[in-house]
């Protein structure tokens, strides 16, 4: 292949999970330099191992094109000043250089300026040294004597472009047409032509170039490792490219541990694997998820042992059993003490220096569990003793060692001192939805203190003035409004935000007041007080209110509701209810699509134009009521009896929360509505008839708000 | 004690002997030029507070030392009863300024020379990087992880006492017991063959350690007096601080080391309040503070000393 550039960083170990973002760096900042240079290419592609960062790109000219660009300067006889700042610009040394054209204007300059196009290599050896010194690595480093910095200490550099080394150097390193293949089976240098070579010489130096080829050779090879022994293997896309990420040479491997380590929890076996050594577990096949654990497990080791992996297994292997053993024992040692004891110790372990303890906390949830409850069809009972004890597993050992299991190990250890099943299920499920990808708690308790967790997080930290700013989040507080707004719509439940805000507001100053006198600080009580006297806790509120309805708006965009819906019913104001509001839009997105809602939105703007018009011409507004003696047509009394009905009609079916049926009131319009502007002039030359039925406009506009702003809806 | 000896072969044996992988790494690093030096007199939480590393490796003189120091973690005792846990256990601490390019190879190398064939064990460098707070220290590297057991740490030295490290140096920090019971094939520390003796004359770790790991996890939980340790720590910072005031004489200093040792006792005194369960969580905050504002003082007053660099 021709107009081939092969460049390879290589260098001592990649973190795995920086090899993804810096293969897409290294693309993004070559294509940009070679595109700042006029150079085009028909293919570019990149690779990263754990030791090398490299990127192959076809089809490049030997050169750069020529330009050829054509400036156009002042006038002849302008004033010296403009002469000079164009010579400069252009590139000039005498005005003699540059030509004299007309237009109809007159004569002017034009600087002609010729660009010889450039040798590949050379932009080439121009380029990647900046690159690599500017390299966005997410954390970089020195090393020996050195001011280069890069993530680990960089070894080598291979560049080529047809063949041919592209000389350059970057703090003593020079580049070359060399490379070493995998650490310690083929560790000597070797020298390479082009791409195919290198990636042939590779292989056979038993390195696998393409991550994506290393992700197969572990998936599979894990899996039929799992199926030799009947079993399967627990699928785990983060591993198979963390192993991907840790290996050129990747190297499944089957090993076992005491099968009387199953009495452990299955999340904690697969924790302990997975953390420590990156080894996937394996079940028995049939059951989804983690189901039974088998006693094996997978190991991926980055080597073709000369035993086999006879030594590297039986290592490994006997690592999992200590480490298995440290983890039987915490499950067992924290199985002694009783949760309630646990969340006591909670007095010790502080939240936030301002919001308190862990457990002043707990408090605070499990007075708001217990009101959430019946809202969400749970046991006020069931769902305080859940809040009680869901975050006392933050004091055990295991969660110490895992705290990836905070949650799942209360469950167990709520399970084992024999609470209410739906107490121990609440407990493991209260801190869901973790991520995008996780689902929402289901069960009535579980719900209600799911809800009241993340409820007082945000109350909380907005009470403190804690808030989320531009990419700064670092308690995760749109992460926990988002967990609301998810835990509430998929589990269709109505809910006023606005109450539920107070309450916990007002919880919250308790604790304040409670913190000023554990700490004898009489002063900070008034500053807590007069942070949150008043109409300041109103104020918090709204302002967290409005944070609710911008991630619910990110939520439903992301669903594909239309935005100028959403604004549509946001703008209505006081709305709270976020069940409420998502229902409104899909009724609304719904009546818009028949033709009786798009004439009546057709209808309705085109009143909002009039009237916007005819306000700003008077300087007031034509909120009265319609003086009906003064209808001339029958159009008018027809519209203004029909809006009279519509709008009682309206209300009533919103005040039922039956936004079909008020949309279905609203349809009614369309027929008067077209037939007023059809046959009515609006702007009469008397005065009086001129305002009566602005007042009429203004009524349809105040109709069509018991449902939605349509001023606000696009189209 | 009899008269009866371990028989001793004539190259040491890291595969059976605990002394053996010290020496063995003792002799590979005295080949590689560095000074031998033994452990640092005092109490110490790892290797890296011996001032042969946190101060050495600052300033541009090169510098090369390997060592083994001791660590007390006062919160680790496990009263004997943990094959896994010590609350004080040995670490073997390498220091090469400034890093050479070959460090990593000069590592491997010395996985070998104690019988670790990377033909035959999956030797990997898994991302660690590496902060101490009470040190205002950190750099970048990795756990070095053998057949999934992590045996070293390796690290690029980017700060020290809040100051940047030019040249950069390399710190290599070995497990020695963890490194050891995987040499030896042993699963509990106390099990480990201390001295390469066979029968009788086999002296387990536990021999020497275990009555000692018993005491000392007595006294960390138990009987070290708190009220006294307040005092002792008040007076250390206070020390320290002191030393640092004294010793400064315009752009030199004369009396850093002196105040080194008091940042040192300082920090383990901490780290013993600490395991008596007596400083809560915001109180911890402000003793690693503390520890880490003498630290930073004497790396400063370091940086105006002859091998810190100061003409």
């Amino acid at each position: 292949m021709s107009g081939e550039l092969l460049l390879e960083l290589f260098s001592e170990e990649i973190p795995a999970r920086m090899q993804a973002k810096a293969e897409g760096d290294l693309a993004r900042l070559v294509g940009d330099a070679l595109a700042a240079a006029g150079l085009e290419f028909t293919e570019m592609r990149t690779f990263a191992t754990p030791r090398r960062l490299t990127l192959v790109i076809e089809g490049l000219p030997q050169a750069s094109p020529d330009v050829s660009e054509e400036r156009k300067g002042p006038r002849v006889g302008a004033p010296d000043k403009a002469v000079e700042g164009f010579l400069k610009s252009a590139g000039l040394s005498s005005i003699d250089q540059a030509e004299i054209q007309s237009d109809k204007k007159g004569e002017f300059y034009v600087a002609r300026i010729e660009r010889q196009g450039r040798a590949t290599s050379d932009v080439i050896a121009e380029a990647i040294p900046q690159i690599v010194r500017d390299f966005p690595w997410p954390k970089s480093m020195r090393w020996g004597s050195g001011k280069l910095r890069w993530v680990r200490p960089l070894h080598s550099i291979l560049c080529l472009f047809d063949g041919k080394v592209v000389t350059f150097e970057i703090d003593g390193i020079e580049s070359g047409d060399e490379t070493r293949g995998h650490r310690f089976m083929a560790p000597e240098p070797f020298k390479v032509k082009d791409f195919a070579d290198y990636e042939k010489r590779l292989r056979k130096a038993k390195v696998i170039l393409d991550s994506g080829e290393r992700r197969d050779i572990i998936l599979n090879g894990a899996t039929k490792l799992a199926e030799s022994q009947g079993l399967a293997l627990v699928d785990d896309a983060g591993l198979v490219a963390e192993n991907a990420g840790l290996t050129e040479w990747p190297v499944p491997l089957l090993g076992q541990f005491d099968a009387s380590f199953l009495e452990v929890p299955p999340e904690v076996l697969t924790s302990t694997m997975k953390a420590h050594q990156k080894c996937f577990s394996v079940r028995t096949p049939g059951k989804e998820g983690l189901g039974e654990l088998a006693n094996r497990f997978v190991l991926v080791a980055n080597l073709e042992a000369k035993d086999g992996g006879k030594a590297i297994t039986a290592g490994n292997e006997r690592v999992i059993a200590a480490r298995l053993s440290d983890a039987k024992f915490f499950f067992d040692q924290d199985r002694q003490v009783p949760l309630e004891d646990r969340t006591r110790e909670l007095q010790k372990v502080v939240f936030h220096e301002k919001l308190g303890t862990q457990y002043d906390r707990i408090q605070r949830i499990r007075v708001l569990a217990r009101e959430i409850a019946p809202m969400v069809d749970a046991e006020a009972d069931e769902a305080e003793r859940a809040a009680m004890l869901c975050k006392s597993d933050l004091t055990s050992e295991m969660v110490g060692e895992f705290p990836e299991l905070q949650g799942v190990m209360g469950r167990y250890y709520a399970l084992d001192q024999e609470e209410h099943p739906n107490v121990a299920d609440a407990i493991g499920a209260h801190y869901k939805p973790v991520g995008a990808g996780d689902d929402v708690p289901t069960e009535p308790t579980a719900i209600a203190v799911a809800l009241a967790d993340k409820l007082d997080m945000l109350v909380g930290f907005w009470a403190i003035d804690e808030k989320p700013s531009g990419s700064k989040d670092p308690f995760a507080l749109r992460r926990a409004a988002l967990g609301v707004i998810r835990i509430v719509l998929e589990n269709g439940i109505k809910l006023s935000l606005m109450k539920a805000l107070e309450f916990q507001a007002g919880q919250t100053v308790e604790t304040f007041k409670e913190i000023a006198r554990r700490r004898k600080e009489t002063n900070a009580v008034g500053e807590a007080l007069s942070n949150w006297g008043g109409q300041k806790v109103r104020k918090n509120n709204l302002d967290l209110l409005d944070f609710f309805a911008d991630r619910l708006k990110v939520y439903l965009r992301d669903q594909g509701a239309r935005h100028d819906l959403i604004d549509a019913v946001f703008s209505l104001g006081g709305q709270d209810d976020l069940l409420m509001i998502v229902r409104r839009v899909e009724a609304l997105g719904k009546f818009l699509q028949t033709e009786d809602g798009a004439n009546l939105l057709a209808g309705t703007k085109r009143a909002s134009n009039i009237l916007r018009i005819e306000e700003k011409k008077d300087g007031k507004t034509f909120d009265g009521v319609p003086d009906p003696t003064l209808f001339e047509k029958e159009e008018e009394n027809v519209l203004e009896a029909k809006l009279t009905e519509v709008e009682q009609a309206a209300r009533a079916a919103i005040e039922n929360e039956d936004f079909e049926a008020a949309m279905t009131a609203l349809a009614q319009l369309r027929a008067p509505v077209d037939a007023f502007f059809d046959n009515v002039t609006v702007n009469a030359d008397d005065r009086k008839l001129r305002e009566n039925r602005l007042k009429l406009l203004n009524r349809i506009r105040a109709a069509t708000l018991t449902v939605a702003d349509f001023s606000r809806i696009e189209g | 004690m009899t008269a009866s000896h371990p028989a001793k072969t004539s190259a040491p044996s890291p595969k059976t002997s605990f002394q053996d992988l010290i020496l063995t790494l003792e002799t590979y690093w005295a080949g590689k030029g560095c000074v031998i030096l033994q452990p640092y007199d005092m109490e110490m939480g790892a290797g890296t507070f011996h001032p042969a590393t946190t101060l050495r490796s600052l300033g541009p003189k090169p510098w090369k030392a390997a060592y083994v120091q001791p660590c007390r973690r006062p919160k680790d005792g496990r009263y004997g009863e943990n094959p896994n846990r010590l609350q004080h256990y040995y670490q073997f601490q390498v220091i090469l300024k400034p890093s050479p390019a070959d460090l990593q190879d000069l590592y491997l190398k010395s996985l070998e020379a104690i019988g670790i064939d990377p033909l035959n064990h999956d030797i990997r460098f898994v991302e660690d990087d590496w902060e101490s707070p009470t040190l205002g220290a950190w750099g970048l590297g990795w756990e070095v992880w053998c057949d999934g057991m992590e045996v070293s740490q390796f690290t690029y030295f980017q700060q020290v006492g809040g100051f940047d490290c030019e040249p950069v140096s390399g710190e290599l920090t070995y497990g020695l017991e963890r490194l050891a019971m995987y040499v030896q094939g042993v699963d509990n520390v106390y099990d480990l063959n201390f001295n390469g003796g066979e029968g009788d004359a086999k002296v387990a770790y536990g021999d020497v350690f275990l009555q000692a790991e018993q005491e000392y996890s007595r006294h960390n939980f138990e009987y070290a007096d708190v009220a006294r340790l307040f005092e002792h720590f008040k007076d250390a910072e206070a020390e320290c601080q002191s030393l640092l005031q004294k010793g400064a004489h315009g752009e030199h200093h004369e009396l850093v080391l002196p105040a080194y040792d008091q940042c040192i006792k300082a920090s383990h005194i901490f780290n013993l309040l600490d395991a008596r369960g007596v400083i809560s969580v915001t109180e911890r905050q402000g003793y690693i503070l503390k520890v880490r504002d003498l630290a930073k003082a004497c790396c400063a007053a370091w940086l105006k000393t002859e091998a810190g660099g100061a003409s």
